[in-house]
């Protein structure tokens, strides 16, 4: 095919709106943006110009409030094979391979349509992966939803999960784990954020880059249609109350489409003719075009006349705006190309070489007006240009703000909750909340086992564990990786920089509850309008809050993803920067569940005894109704040295449980240990006894681990966490059908499994 | 000896199945994609679970239209051993292979547990265990309700058709441990020559103590068992 530059600039299409400085605004770009595009073009756009604009402008494109606080982030360490700014990260997991992941949110969407909100989210995150030549492995999610009691809450808890398991049930990759709240400030803006992690070989990855004039650009998947139009865009605003009229925006996913484009990928990526990839995400066709050439330094031609189409008549505005699902780009070597279209044809997918590189720095379009494959007699192919821009215009130059921050008031001090209650109602009323009951009816909707690698299951232990397999040579090297996604927003709220380092402690300590040493964090950080000051200053603490807790635990971020606008009627969501920790264990053998398993093990506590401080726990929301205290705080430190002595415990092979003190405080950890199993406990209630038994039961201040062992291992487990500098203490034994917790409950087991089990039933029965 | 894993576009535990026979259980054993017509390798088959065309239109409906179809139905009619694990079970009904069919789960939820299933009669995969035998193997399925008309049924009860039955962890039949509403706990069923069985729960995902459960592995060894004999 021949795709030459065509002279001049391009004119309006028939057919399509004009333009101005209203319709700019209406595309959600600001007057001032408006100008900004008449200076790069040196000329009004079109309307297929204004269109990439908008949405690669948009928030969700060009991270343009968020890139200025990013930059603070470590993300450098000898086993990062590749940081931030490719489809996704990855970390070395030895022999030449490496664990590739990515976390993303599909908030808005899911809101919307629960079920293809989510399906597609998941299909967007697998594609993430995929791209950079990893196979996925495994998947879990991170989910925001209203107070259980609205009235919306069920549909969107119902779709959401459905979705998710509709999509990655049938692409065949695992859903491991997860976790889900549920906080009023969520009731008209959940929270769907998708992790996925792949393996590939480090030496195989591939990466989202136009290189080499004259490389033929090739389309491959399913065929554009008008789904999902300005996705990015709507991505990018604040909801209100005609949202709910937004649901052209959403796209439908094709989980069967995408395992054919997984398994047609790999095999192309295996014949080695390709010199890059990239998913068609948001702003489907523009993005993946603009920043495959971005990164380089490059052009890219497109002849949009070769886009392969389901729809009649779309225009090229729709062609280049257009999210629909399961698509990719990719760039062949010169005279490659045939290989990648075989390849698709074994697959039965659609493929066609659309376009070439350039070195003219330009993203160019042509189309012919009134041509369209799909008539049953076609106009004559006499394309024009209908797009020219720098492609520097819309990456490295598009607008950048650093946003106006301001320290919000104190959250108004609501009255501390009761301590003088009976600790054991209150255990089972927290263990049968929503926030902290079993989520077995969610788990069970997805495949957790597909790919024969599951090692432990959702709710196991503290990190979802997975065997990974590993092809070198004639050899197949077996590794297990252990993955967690974690944040609670509730005390985010109450110190921004404080709750973020919090969230990424807890994700890498369950790693390393688990027997994985924490190797990497991807992020997915929602907030609200950036637009508003005291949201922005929160944004900017939890930036630096991630920052220092991924230095202090050598956890650096590798990919990760900004979801602004999370807010309805001018009220945010709680501040949710949502991390997941990637590790690896070295040896199969050093993996330890949460639950008890011996009767007559030892447990012990290890970490500082608490406080009794209550700031922000489920049971001060729980009581009052609402989330207040004073922050718990968290000192990254002791942190470390906690995580180091749970991996050399892990090591030793000394433990028969871990579980951490998170959500719920010492008393759910212990109960949760306990259901696990079925097993009971006695043991004592650390921290000062002069403190109300509930505060020391309930508090959520970091840094504490629940474990168990054989009495003959005691002096080993002591003397590894005297060595780390670790405060331990003996507190009891695995023994009885009761959570037995001296002094403050006495509960059976039973009593609090049905509880536990029966947690969503108010809201999914 | 050779164990053919059948890949169909949709396919996704193909690798499970694959890993099971051949690294597992140390089988030769390799995929053989649906555009192929023939059997490279005529000794045993395996269909493996997933959702083969992505389950558009029935469950496991448009595989028998495969080029590889044909070949597959000859071994089965040859006597040669064919196993349907789950999608695949859903493929031979829909081939013709097997009786019956598998519909949505009663609860009408895509549903991935532990089950335990009673084997209940002799055949190339449960030859040699124990009438009443008790397995544990995870089922991950949103369509794997077995039904048939009462005719059938009473065929495959009284032939000794019917391979696994869901039963409670100490071998009761009772409702609470029927996952999906199947018809008499049917988990799986025989050809009426006892080589070909179709069944919902995943032996494949339970062969190996790392993954915390090999009760699988025994339908395995039967399969070995009956190659080595023959």
């Amino acid at each position: 095919m021949t795709t030459d530059t065509l002279p001049g600039a391009p004119v309006p299409f028939p057919g399509e709106p004009g333009v101005s400085r209203e319709v700019a605004r209406e595309f959600g770009l600001t007057d001032a943006e408006w100008e900004k595009v008449v200076f790069f073009l040196g000329r009004d756009p079109t309307y297929a110009e204004l269109g990439v604009f908008s949405v690669m402008w948009s928030e969700h494109c060009s991270y343009k409030s968020s890139r200025v606080h990013l930059s603070r982030l470590p993300t450098e360490g000898p086993q990062v094979v590749q940081g931030p700014g490719e489809n996704a990260g990855a970390v070395d997991i030895g022999d030449g391979f490496c664990a590739v992941f990515k976390m993303e949110s599909h908030n808005h969407p899911s809101y919307i349509e629960p079920y293809q909100g989510a399906a597609t989210g998941v299909g967007g995150i697998l594609r993430d992966v995929f791209t950079m030549g990893a196979r996925p492995v495994a998947s879990l999610n991170s989910l925001r939803f209203g107070r259980p009691d609205h009235p919306k809450t069920p549909r969107l808890l119902a779709g959401v999960v459905a979705g998710i398991g509709g999509y990655g049930n049938c692409i065949g990759v695992p859903t491991v784990g997860g976790e889900v709240q549920f906080d009023a400030s969520y009731d008209g803006n959940i929270l769907v954020n998708a992790f996925t992690v792949g393996v590939a070989a480090t030496d195989g990855l591939f990466f989202g880059t136009a290189e080499g004039e004259g490389n033929p650009v090739l389309y491959v998947g399913a065929r554009t249609g008008r789904d999902g139009i300005h996705g990015a865009t709507m991505a990018s605003a604040e909801f209100d109350d005609e949202s709910d009229k937004k649901l052209p925006t959403v796209q439908v996913g094709d989980p069967f489409m995408e395992k054919l484009l997984l398994e047609a990928c790999l095999e192309i990526f295996a014949a080695d003719c390709l010199v890059g990839v990239q998913d068609m995400g948001a702003a489907g066709l523009t993005s993946s075009s603009v920043e495959m050439a971005a990164r380089a330094g490059s052009g890219i031609e497109l002849d949009l006349d070769m886009v392969p189409r389901r729809a009649k008549g779309l225009s090229p505005y729709e062609m280049l705006l257009s999210e629909s699902q399961e698509r990719m780009l990719m760039v062949a070597k010169a005279g490659r190309e045939q290989e990648v279209l075989d390849l698709c044809e074994k697959w039965d997918l659609e493929a066609a070489v659309i376009g070439r590189v350039t070195q003219s720095g330009r993203f160019v379009c042509k189309a012919t007006p009134g041509y369209d494959p799909l008539s049953s007699d076609p106009t004559e192919r006499a394309a024009q240009l209908v797009v020219d821009i720098p492609i520097g215009a819309l990456a490295d130059e598009a607008p950048k703000y650093d946003r106006p921050q301001a320290e919000p008031p104190p959250e108004p001090t609501t009255p501390a909750p009761p301590t003088d209650v009976d600790c054991g109602e209150a255990l089972r009323a927290l263990v049968g909340s929503p926030n902290l009951g079993s989520r077995q009816w969610i788990w069970r909707q997805y495949d957790q086992i597909v790919r024969d690698g599951t090692v432990f299951r959702p709710g196991e232990a503290d990190a979802a564990v997975v065997r990974v397999f590993c092809e070198k040579g004639d050899e197949t090297l077996e590794k297990f990786l252990a993955i967690s996604v974690d944040c609670n927003g509730r005390h985010v709220l109450l110190d921004p920089r404080q709750g973020a380092a919090m969230a990424v402690a807890e994700c890498a300590r369950n790693v390393a509850c688990a027997g994985g040493k924490p190797l990497g964090t991807t992020d997915c950080l929602n907030f609200g309008s950036p637009e508003t000051p005291t949201t922005m200053w929160r944004f900017a603490r939890a930036i630096d809050g991630l920052a220092e807790a991924c230095a202090a635990l050598d956890v650096p971020i590798v990919s990760g993803n900004v979801s602004l606008y999370n807010e309805t009627d001018g009220k945010p969501i709680l501040p949710t920067p949502t991390v997941a920790v990637v590790g690896q264990l070295e040896d199969a053998s050093h993996r330890v569940p949460s639950g008890f398993r011996v009767p007559g093990d030892v447990v012990a506590h290890l970490g500082a005894p608490s406080r009794g401080a209550l700031g922000g726990s489920e049971y001060w929301v729980s009581k009052t109704g609402q989330v207040g205290g004073e922050p718990v705080g968290i000192d990254l430190d002791a942190e470390a040295r906690l995580q180091r002595a749970l991996l050399a415990l892990a090591k030793a092979r000394v433990l028969s449980s871990a579980h951490d003190v998170s959500d719920g405080g010492f008393g759910v950890c212990v109960a949760e240990s306990c259901l696990a199993s079925g097993l009971g406990c006695r043991v004592s209630l650390p921290g000062d006894a002069s403190l109300p038994a509930a505060a020391r039961l309930f508090s959520e201040e970091p840094t504490r681990v629940v474990v168990s062992f054989a009495e003959a291992d005691r002096d080993a487990v002591a003397a590894i966490c005297a060595e780390h500098g670790v405060p331990f203490a003996a507190i009891g034994e695995v023994a009885g059908e009761h959570v037995d917790i001296e002094d403050a409950l006495r509960v059976p087991v039973a009593e609090l499994a049905a509880a536990h089990l029966a947690a969503l039933d108010g809201i999914v029965a | 000896m050779k164990v053919a894993v059948v890949v169909y576009p949709g396919s996704n535990a193909d690798w499970d199945a694959l890993h099971a026979v051949r690294d597992v259980l140390g089988l030769d054993a390799e995929y053989v994609f649906h555009k192929e017509t023939e059997l490279p390798s005529p000794d045993a088959v395996v269909i493996p679970g997933g959702f083969a065309y992505g389950d558009y239109l029935r469950a496991g409906a448009i595989p028998r239209f495969s080029p590889i179809t044909p070949a597959i139905v000859q071994l089965a009619e040859s006597g040669a051993p064919v196993l349907g694990i789950c999608n695949g079970f859903q493929i031979l009904t829909e081939m013709g292979l097997l009786p019956g069919a598998l519909t949505r789960n009663a609860h009408l939820r895509f549903e991935c547990r532990d089950a335990w299933v009673r084997v209940e009669s002799e055949g190339v995969f449960t030859r040699g265990l124990a009438p009443g035998h008790v397995l544990r193997l995870p089922i991950a399925h949103a369509e794997g309700r077995y039904q048939c008309d009462a005719e059938t049924l009473a065929r495959l009860n009284g032939e000794g058709r019917v391979a696994l039955r869901y039963c409670s962890p100490t071998g009761e039949l009772d409702d609470a441990s029927n996952p999906n509403g199947s018809v008499d706990h049917v988990a799986g069923i025989y050809n009426e020559q006892g080589n070909v069985l179709g069944l919902m729960p995943h032996p494949e995902r339970a062969a190996e103590a790392i993954l915390g459960n090999d009760d699988g592995l025994a339908l395995f060894e039967c399969l070995r068992a009956h190659l080595e004999a023959a």
